[in-house]
Order: C-alpha cells, then sequence, then structure tokens
C-alpha cells in the first residue's frame, strides 16, 4: 500500500457560489511525508483540506486516497479542524471529545465503551493531557484544546492525516510537543499534511511542502521547492503573470518535482 | 367604497408606511427579532401605564409601550452581557416574560376593557373608524389616522435628519464612533422609534403582525435595490400596497384585516423572492446555468495550460479523457469544449484538445485575477 | 391556595390528573429536544416554527373537518417544516439574512393563520370552538386521547434522541468532523429538526403558540447553568421543562381568568432567573460571591508578601514595618490596615509597637507557600 500515493488530487477546481478558490490543481502526497501547505491568506489551504475530505463540493477534478474516493477509505483518514471552528461552551469534558474520534468506527447506535475510554485515555496520555481528562472543554487555554483535537485524531488511528492550522495560537512549549508529535507520526509511517503559516520553521519542520495560491505554484521535497523564487511566486502575487506566453519555459526543478509555472 | 372602507385604508396605509420606514433600518442592521420582542414587551408598557392613568385613551400610554420597548433592548443586552447564554438566546428568554406578564395582567384585572386579548393578536382595524376625534365638536375623523400621522411624521423626521449618521451606523459602526456619531444613541433612538411604532400599529394591526408589517416590505425592497434611498421608498410603497391589497382580499374573503395585510406582505416578498431582476430566484437559476458553462471553460482553458510542456500533456488534452479527469459528464464535457471552441479558445487537432494563443491569454489572465496579492 | 387539597385532587381529579400529565410530557420532551435548539444556536428558529404551526392547525381542520389531535398535529408539523424550509432557502439563495427570513415567516404565517381562524369561525357548520385556544394554550381543555397523542409521539421523540445520542451530539459539536467519519449530516439535521418541531407541536395545545418558543429556550438555558454534561442537562431541562409545565399549568387550572400558556412562561422563566443568579460557578451571585472572596484573599496574600520581600531586604524576618511603607507598597488599594487585623488573628503577622507590624514564623511559612503556588500554577499554563 506504502508504494502509493497517499493522496492524489487531480485537476481540482473549487469554487464557492461564484468565485473560484482553487484553480485545476494537481498535487500527490507520497504516502509517509510529513507536508506542509502554505501560502497566503485565502489561498484555499483550508479548501484544499476540505475537497479531500468531501467536506466542500468541486467544480472539477477528483481527489483519491491511496487510489480510492474519500468515501471508500474515509477509515484511513484522521482529521483536525481549526481549534476555532467549534463552540467550546459546548457541555461536555475533554475525555468524551476524544472519544468523538471512535465514532466513525463505532459505527451507528452503539455506544462508546470501556474500549474506546482506554483508547482516549492514552491518546490523552500521548499528548501530555491526561490530568485534564475529566476538565470540561471551556476552561482550556487555546494550546490545550489544540492537543485535544490532536488526541481526538490519534484515536482515529488513521494513516492519512489532515491538519488545519494545528499551531494556530498555541505556546512554544505546545508548539514543540504537537511537532514532535508529527514527526512520530511519520516516524509510524502515517502520511500527515498540515496548513501552516510560520515561513520560517518549514524547513525544521517538515519534509515536504506544497506552496498553493488559488492554484499550486510548486510542491515537493522542502528543500528542492521551498526556494525564493517560489515563495516569490505564491506571495508576490502579481509577480507571476510576467511569466505569461512562456509555457514551455518552466524550470528544470519545478518541472522535476512535476509543477508547471504559467 | 363606504367612506368607512376608505378610512380603514387610509389607516392601514399609514400604519404600513410608519413600519416600513424603521424596519429598513432593523432588517439592514441584523435586528429583525429584536422588533418581534419589542412589539411582543410593550403590551406590559401599555398595561401599567393603564393601571397608573386609568383611561385607555391617554397618550401616556404610548410613552409607558415606549419606554418597555427600550427597556426590552436593555434588557436583552443585559443577559447578554452575562456571557451565560446566546444572543439568540436571550431575545428568547426576555420577551416572552415581559408578554405573559402583560397578558396575565390583562386577563386578570382588566379583562373588561377595551384591550382583550383577542386584539392583542389581532389589532381591531375594523373598528377603527368609530374611534373618532372630535374638536369643539367637530368630527375631524378616525383618531387613529391623526395618531399613526404623527408617528409616520416622527419616523420620517427621525431618518431625514439623522441620515447619514444611521447610514453610517449601519454600514459602519466602527468608523460611526470614529466619526463621533455614538452609535450607541443611534441605536436607542431606532429602538425608541420602533417601540412607538409598534404601539400606534399594535391597535390597529395587534403585536404579531406588526412584526410583518417592518420586516417584510423591507425584506421584498432589499432584493430589489442596492441604494438605501430606494430602498427605503420601495419599502414603504411595498407596505403600503400590501395593506390596501390586503384589505381588499380580507373584504373578498370576510377575514381578519391585518393578518390578511401581513399574508399580503409576505406574498409579495414570496413574488420578489422568485422572481427579481438580478437577485430572484429565477435569476439566479438563469445566472448559475449560464455561468457554470463558462466557469467550466475558464476551468479547460486553465487545465490545458497547466499540462502544456508537461509529460503528461498528451494524455491530458485527449478529448475523451477531459470528462474523466475533471470529472465531469460526458455530455456536458462535449458541451464545454463546443463552446470554447466556438470561442475560439481551444482547437481540436487528432483527438487533442489545443489551446489557441487567445486561450492561452484567457487562461493566464483568469488564474492571475483570482490571485491574492 | 389549598396545596393538600391540590394535590390530593392531583391523583384522584380526573380533569387535575390529565392536565398534570399533558403538562409533564410536553415539559419533558421540550426541555431535552430544546437543548439541542439551544446548543445549536437555534434559539429563535422555534419562535418560527411555533407561530408557524397556526396556519397549520386551521388547514389541517379546513380540510378535513376534524378536530383530532392527531390530525391537527399533523398539520402543524407540517407547517412548521415549511416554515423551516422557507427561512433556508430565503437564507440560502439571497443575500437576506437569517433575522429577517426568520421573523418574516414567522409574523406572515402567522397572519395567514388569524386568516384562516376568522374564516373558520364565520363558516355556518362551524364546530370549531376551541382552535382559538391554539393561540394562548388551554389546559384545562386537555382530554385523555390528547394526553395519550402527547405521550405515543413524545416518548417516539425521546427514544429516537437516545438511539442516536452520540450522533446528535457529534453532530451539535462538530458536524465538519461528523461528515468526515462518514455520517450522513444532512439527514442527522433533518430528523433533530423534525424531532424540534414534534416538541413544539406537542405543546400548542397547552402553552399555545405565541408562546411555546419559550418553552424550547428556557429550560435548556437554565439546566446549562448547572452542568457541564451533555446527558445531565438534557435531563435537568426535562425536569425544569416538566416542572414548569405542571406548576404553570394546574395553577391556570385552578385560578380562573390565569392562562395557561403565559402562567407557564412566568414559571419557566423563574426557573431561568433562579439558574442564572445561583447555579455554582457560572451563576451571577456565584461569580459575585467568588470573586469577592478572591480578591479578599488576594489582599492578604499581597500584604504578607510584602512584609516578605522587606524582610528579605533586611535579612530579618522579624524585622518590623511600618504602615505607611505597607500602604505604599500595595498601591493605594486600602484596606491595609482592615486585612493586618485580620492576618494578626490568623497569627500571621503581629505588631511589635503600635503601627509596625512584622511576620511571625507562621507568617513567613505562608508566605513562601503562597508564592511558590502561584509560580508553580504559572508553569501549568
Amino acid at each position: 500500500m506504502n508504494s502509493e500515493a497517499a493522496i492524489t488530487v487531480e485537476d481540482l477546481t473549487v469554487a464557492y457560489g461564484e468565485k473560484p478558490v482553487l484553480w485545476d490543481v494537481d498535487l500527490t502526497v507520497p504516502s509517509g511525508v510529513l507536508m506542509a501547505i502554505i501560502g497566503p491568506n485565502g489561498a484555499g489551504k483550508t479548501t484544499l483540506i476540505k475537497a479531500v475530505l468531501d467536506l466542500v463540493n468541486t467544480a472539477a477534478g477528483q481527489v483519491l486516497i491511496y487510489g480510492e474516493s474519500y468515501q471508500k477509505q474515509r477509515r484511513l483518514v484522521g482529521y483536525v479542524p481549526q481549534r476555532g471552528s467549534v463552540d467550546w461552551d459546548f457541555p461536555t469534558n475533554v475525555k468524551d471529545v476524544v472519544m468523538m474520534g471512535r465514532y466513525g468506527a463505532l459505527g451507528w447506535l452503539k455506544r462508546p465503551g470501556r474500549q474506546e475510554r482506554d483508547m482516549a485515555l492514552a491518546a490523552l496520555e500521548k499528548v501530555g493531557m491526561s490530568r485534564y481528562a475529566e476538565r470540561q472543554i471551556s476552561q482550556l487555554s487555546g494550546g490545550q484544546q489544540q492537543r485535544v483535537f490532536l488526541a481526538r485524531a490519534l484515536v482515529q488511528d488513521a494513516l492519512v492525516y489532515l491538519m488545519d492550522e494545528p499551531f494556530q495560537g498555541v505556546d512554544a512549549t505546545t508548539e514543540r510537543a504537537i511537532v514532535s508529535l508529527l514527526q512520530e507520526l511519520r516516524a509510524q509511517g502515517r502520511t500527515v499534511v498540515v496548513v501552516h503559516h510560520d515561513l520560517q520553521t518549514v524547513p525544521e519542520y517538515f519534509d515536504w511542502t506544497a506552496l498553493l495560491n488559488v492554484r499550486l505554484i510548486a510542491s515537493g521535497p522542502v528543500q528542492e521547492v521551498f526556494t525564493e523564487e517560489n515563495l516569490r511566486l505564491t506571495y508576490g502575487g502579481r509577480v507571476s503573470f510576467l511569466r505569461h506566453g512562456e509555457p514551455n519555459g518552466a524550470p528544470e526543478a519545478e518541472k522535476r518535482t512535476g509543477e508547471r509555472g504559467i | 367604497m363606504s367612506g368607512e372602507q376608505i378610512e380603514i385604508q387610509v389607516i392601514a396605509s399609514i400604519v404600513a408606511a410608519a413600519c416600513a420606514l424603521p424596519g429598513v433600518f432593523l432588517v439592514l442592521r441584523r435586528m429583525a427579532m429584536m422588533s418581534d420582542a419589542i412589539s411582543h414587551a410593550i403590551l406590559l408598557g401599555i398595561v401599567l401605564a393603564f393601571f397608573l392613568v386609568g383611561d385607555i385613551s391617554s397618550p401616556l400610554l404610548i410613552l409607558g409601550a415606549a419606554l418597555s420597548g427600550v427597556l426590552t433592548v436593555s434588557l436583552v443586552e443585559l443577559v447578554n452581557k452575562t456571557g451565560l447564554v446566546r444572543e439568540d438566546a436571550s431575545i428568547g428568554l426576555v420577551f416572552p416574560l415581559l408578554f405573559s406578564i402583560g397578558v396575565i395582567l390583562i386577563s386578570r384585572y382588566a379583562y373588561n376593557i377595551h384591550i382583550d386579548i383577542d386584539a392583542v393578536l389581532l389589532g381591531e382595524l375594523a373598528f377603527a373608524p368609530f374611534d373618532r376625534l372630535f374638536i369643539y365638536g367637530r368630527d375631524l375623523g378616525p383618531a387613529s389616522i391623526y395618531v399613526m400621522g404623527v408617528i409616520l411624521l416622527l419616523n420620517l423626521a427621525f431618518i431625514l435628519i439623522f441620515y447619514k449618521e444611521l447610514k453610517v451606523a449601519t454600514f459602519d459602526a466602527g468608523l460611526a464612533a470614529a466619526l463621533g456619531f455614538t452609535p450607541g444613541l443611534i441605536h436607542y433612538g431606532l429602538m425608541g422609534l420602533v417601540s412607538v411604532t409598534a404601539v400606534g400599529a399594535f391597535n390597529a394591526v395587534g403585536s404579531i403582525l406588526v412584526v410583518a408589517l417592518m420586516i417584510a416590505p423591507p425584506a421584498a425592497a432589499y432584493l430589489l435595490t442596492d441604494r438605501l434611498p430606494r430602498m427605503i421608498i420601495l419599502s414603504v410603497l411595498i407596505g403600503v400596497l400590501s395593506a390596501v391589497s390586503g384589505f381588499w382580499a380580507a373584504i373578498l374573503l370576510d377575514a381578519n384585516i391585518a393578518g390578511s395585510m401581513a399574508s399580503v406582505s409576505g406574498l409579495v416578498f414570496l413574488v420578489v423572492f422568485l422572481l427579481a431582476p438580478e437577485r430572484g430566484l429565477a435569476a439566479i437559476a438563469r445566472r448559475r446555468r449560464r455561468q457554470k458553462r463558462e466557469f467550466a471553460g475558464r476551468v479547460l482553458v486553465i487545465h490545458l495550460l497547466n499540462h502544456e510542456g508537461t509529460p503528461e500533456e498528451a494524455r491530458e488534452s485527449e478529448v475523451g479523457h477531459i470528462e474523466e479527469t475533471l470529472r465531469w459528464k460526458e455530455g456536458f464535457a462535449k458541451s464545454v469544449v463546443g463552446y470554447s471552441v466556438k470561442r475560439g479558445m481551444v482547437l481540436t487537432e487528432n483527438g487533442r484538445l489545443r489551446l489557441t494563443e487567445k486561450g492561452r491569454e484567457f487562461a493566464g489572465r483568469s488564474v492571475v485575477e483570482e490571485f491574492i496579492a | 391556595m389549598d396545596v393538600p387539597g391540590l394535590f390530593s385532587d392531583l391523583f384522584f381529579d380526573y380533569t387535575l390528573r390529565t392536565i398534570a400529565l399533558g403538562s409533564a410530557i410536553l415539559g419533558i420532551v421540550s426541555g431535552a429536544l430544546g437543548s439541542y435548539a439551544v446548543l445549536r444556536k437555534q434559539s429563535l428558529l422555534g419562535d418560527a416554527m411555533s407561530h408557524a404551526a397556526l396556519p397549520g392547525i386551521a388547514l389541517a381542520f379546513l380540510l378535513t373537518g376534524s378536530k383530532m389531535p392527531l390530525v391537527l398535529i399533523v398539520g402543524a408539523a407540517a407547517a412548521g417544516w415549511v416554515a423551516t424550509l422557507f427561512i433556508m432557502s430565503i437564507v440560502n439563495t439571497t443575500r437576506v439574512k437569517y433575522d429577517t427570513a426568520l421573523g418574516m415567516v414567522l409574523s406572515v404565517f402567522f397572519g395567514f393563520g388569524l386568516v384562516l381562524l376568522t374564516i373558520i369561525q364565520k363558516r355556518p357548520d362551524a364546530t370549531q370552538a376551541g382552535l382559538d385556544k391554539f393561540l394562548f394554550g388551554q389546559a384545562a381543555a386537555l382530554l385523555e386521547r390528547d394526553v395519550v397523542t402527547m405521550g405515543i409521539l413524545g416518548a417516539s421523540a425521546i427514544l429516537i434522541t437516545m438511539l442516536l445520542w452520540k450522533e446528535f451530539k457529534l453532530l451539535s459539536f462538530d458536524p465538519d468532523f461528523a461528515s468526515t467519519l462518514g455520517f450522513p449530516v444532512r439527514i442527522l439535521d433533518i430528523i433533530l429538526t423534525t424531532l424540534i418541531v414534534i416538541a413544539i407541536v406537542l405543546g400548542l395545545q397547552t402553552v399555545g403558540v405565541v408562546l411555546m418558543s419559550a418553552m424550547i429556550v428556557a429550560p435548556a438555558a437554565s439546566a446549562r447553568q448547572w452542568t457541564d454534561n451533555l446527558g445531565i442537562m438534557i435531563i435537568l431541562s426535562a425536569f425544569f421543562g416538566a416542572l414548569a409545565g405542571i406548576s404553570g399549568a394546574l395553577l391556570s387550572a385552578s385560578v380562573p381568568r390565569l392562562p395557561t400558556g403565559p402562567t407557564i412562561v412566568v414559571s419557566v422563566s423563574v426557573i431561568v432567573i433562579v439558574s442564572m443568579l445561583l447555579a455554582p460557578r457560572r451563576g451571577i451571585l456565584w461569580r459575585w460571591w467568588r470573586e469577592r472572596r478572591q480578591r479578599g484573599r488576594l489582599r492578604l496574600e499581597g500584604i504578607l508578601e510584602d512584609l516578605y520581600s522587606l524582610a528579605l531586604e533586611h535579612n530579618d524576618p522579624g524585622h518590623a514595618h511600618s504602615l505607611s511603607v505597607l500602604r505604599l507598597m500595595s498601591a493605594g488599594k486600602g484596606g491595609v490596615e482592615k486585612s493586618l487585623e485580620i492576618l494578626s488573628e490568623r497569627g500571621l503577622v503581629r505588631a511589635v509597637r503600635p503601627g509596625e507590624w512584622a511576620l511571625t514564623t507562621a507568617g513567613l511559612e505562608e508566605a513562601e507557600k503562597t508564592m511558590s503556588e502561584r509560580s508553580g500554577m504559572s508553569d501549568e499554563r
């Protein structure tokens, strides 16, 4: 299974109403990489992740997880949404939220039991939150909330993880803890895709990256595609227009990583 | 048409116009449900003021009701500030209580006077012409015309005098504060107006239908225009239209006039919702259909551009491959290709699609347009 | 009021027993399902659905000529659903906002309902008496067959929420995540909304369309203050709903000219007010009291720490310091003398000379303890 690509995005176009958010994105995420999706605000990073998870309607193209549709492979996928996407005043505690990660495997009507509880506690232990298992979720700090979401993804026991800004608003200690957790997941052969904001830490944390700004600018190993030129193309806006009209002039490095400039 | 019928229509029209004016700002400021809360809560104000004054026609009742309206708004804000419940819940907690106390007081202690419970909900438009204004023994017409007329003028004056402030406070509360208008003052002024209008209209159309006359016409107008002055005028016109045709519908069906006015105002919105030239359902559907193909055409040229000069180009540009790779239905893909060929964006060559120079430029421009600078 | 008499009537009087049972069912169902409405920020949707039920009831009667509770309930539920669909499609397809769509649908449907009611009332064959009790409810008019219908519908609604417990919880907390797990979020949403419509419809005969929304919002908002556990919240909310329903309905049935709906709303509002004031941890009075205590404790600790740092400077724990220095250090917060008195009562400080204070040995230990605790706490965050 690992010989195949973990995620294959083919010609993906997504539009909200009349406004395109992603234009014909082709992206292959090899199995077992720790990948950062970077790009300016509004570049479609979250939308890309949501498209992989089949949470948004696509105007064209498709996404495959290990060669099959998401609906067939969803047991293989774990998801960490943005922290702000839920109401943290919801009447429930940490352990309960983590157990939600098992709901999919449980299926309809069945209630979580002892096994699910043990898995949740083990996951909390892993993210350093076991002391907070019974804590009401509204009493958590931002970093703690993030750890809870990570623990919930861990109990999903997935092969492919998609995480939307897991470092958003967390303190330095939590950030280090999360990074070592992600690296551990990669060491186990899992694939981790992270929407990331802090360009400075990309080379340190990740081994693979995709630069996105409505369309894909480049993707590949960090040391190859995380270049000043590509960053300028991603963040510099209109700069890319200069190269219009020389469709065959894409530089060697980009071609090799399967990317094309315009 | 009898004189009475004409008088009822005049009153109904004035009520509708007076309601539509503050309603425009409620709709724009996303405070429509506040009118529901206020129009219910003023009942308590009316009853309490009646107990104090002992006269059902005293103007002090309007004052008491208006105060209770403003009190409702502050109570909702107070409950909000505790952070214990969300805003929608705090509205839902405050006004049912105030309204209930009002209803209980009426049915316990004032059940035989003018304000009975049916009137609270239904209004008594049909009886309005019987309550006449006499000065020195001369019949000057129904009293409600004067009461509602004054309220209409008040609303008009408020909007004309504070037009700029209202506009800024509605569209950008932060800017309004920076410019030195206090949005709080405008806010409470508006809430006061809503309360006074609701009290005046209460007698005629009842507490719940006040909401219909405040919300439905501005909502319809909102779908017809982008300009605030036009929206205000349209709201008033739609309100008056609903009032008059609602009256005739009620006569025809021998039914409650206020309910019929509310129904017609909803019907007008429904028609606008379906048929409005740009924002109506039909127009949106038409535009979507057109844009879908246009959009798909852009997807196609960008797809071709993305794969130009790559090893996969040959395969990605195969005519039969397009629908598969882009996940389009075969028929749709064919029509998009045909459309793009017709527009001179692509050529077919040996079963392959190729960008024309025009298509290449169009694709490049499309991509850059969506770029976030 | 004759309270013991009322209780014995409750068991032996047929009418009272019916009323109490009906109101209890209404309270339990609306309290339980209202919890989901409140948590999903749909508090006011209940208002729209219940007002919209009026034309449904009237149409059901006009079409069938029947006043069977089940017929009217089906009509009301259908109308509530249509109203919800209208609101959703207006919000989703146009720029008209949620609150406007809600207010408009609510009032227009209600207006249409009134038109139908007046038409019914004027029909010559009208055995219509009683349809208008749906406005404010009339507990005294509840019949046994009504209660049976309510019981069956309510029990099924509760049963479904229990079966779909984990699905509804996930749907309410994180619908996107639910969808990634493969749960059909749309269908779950429709089921839950339908159950809420059922809860509303059950209360229409007792509470009436005008005020039924309060029974959806108020018990749940009260219960939320007392607990952080969804299960307990729902049970508590059902209990509060039943409590308000029974007390309001019995009150209105035994006191003349006391309309049922408003009376129930007043009782449930009392529960809301008590909960918001007194609930442990969240309640307003509770928070106020705790803040006061904490302020007092912080002030005492501050003075202990000031004395401690002064002692450190002088390398002498027993060194006495004047009141004015301490006042200066507490930066005009006041109450220094009173705090010193409290501390000396606890044996933590002593007055060496009038106006000159020093730490005792116990005070020294206490100061060291609180300071290390505080630094430990900041580590944790």
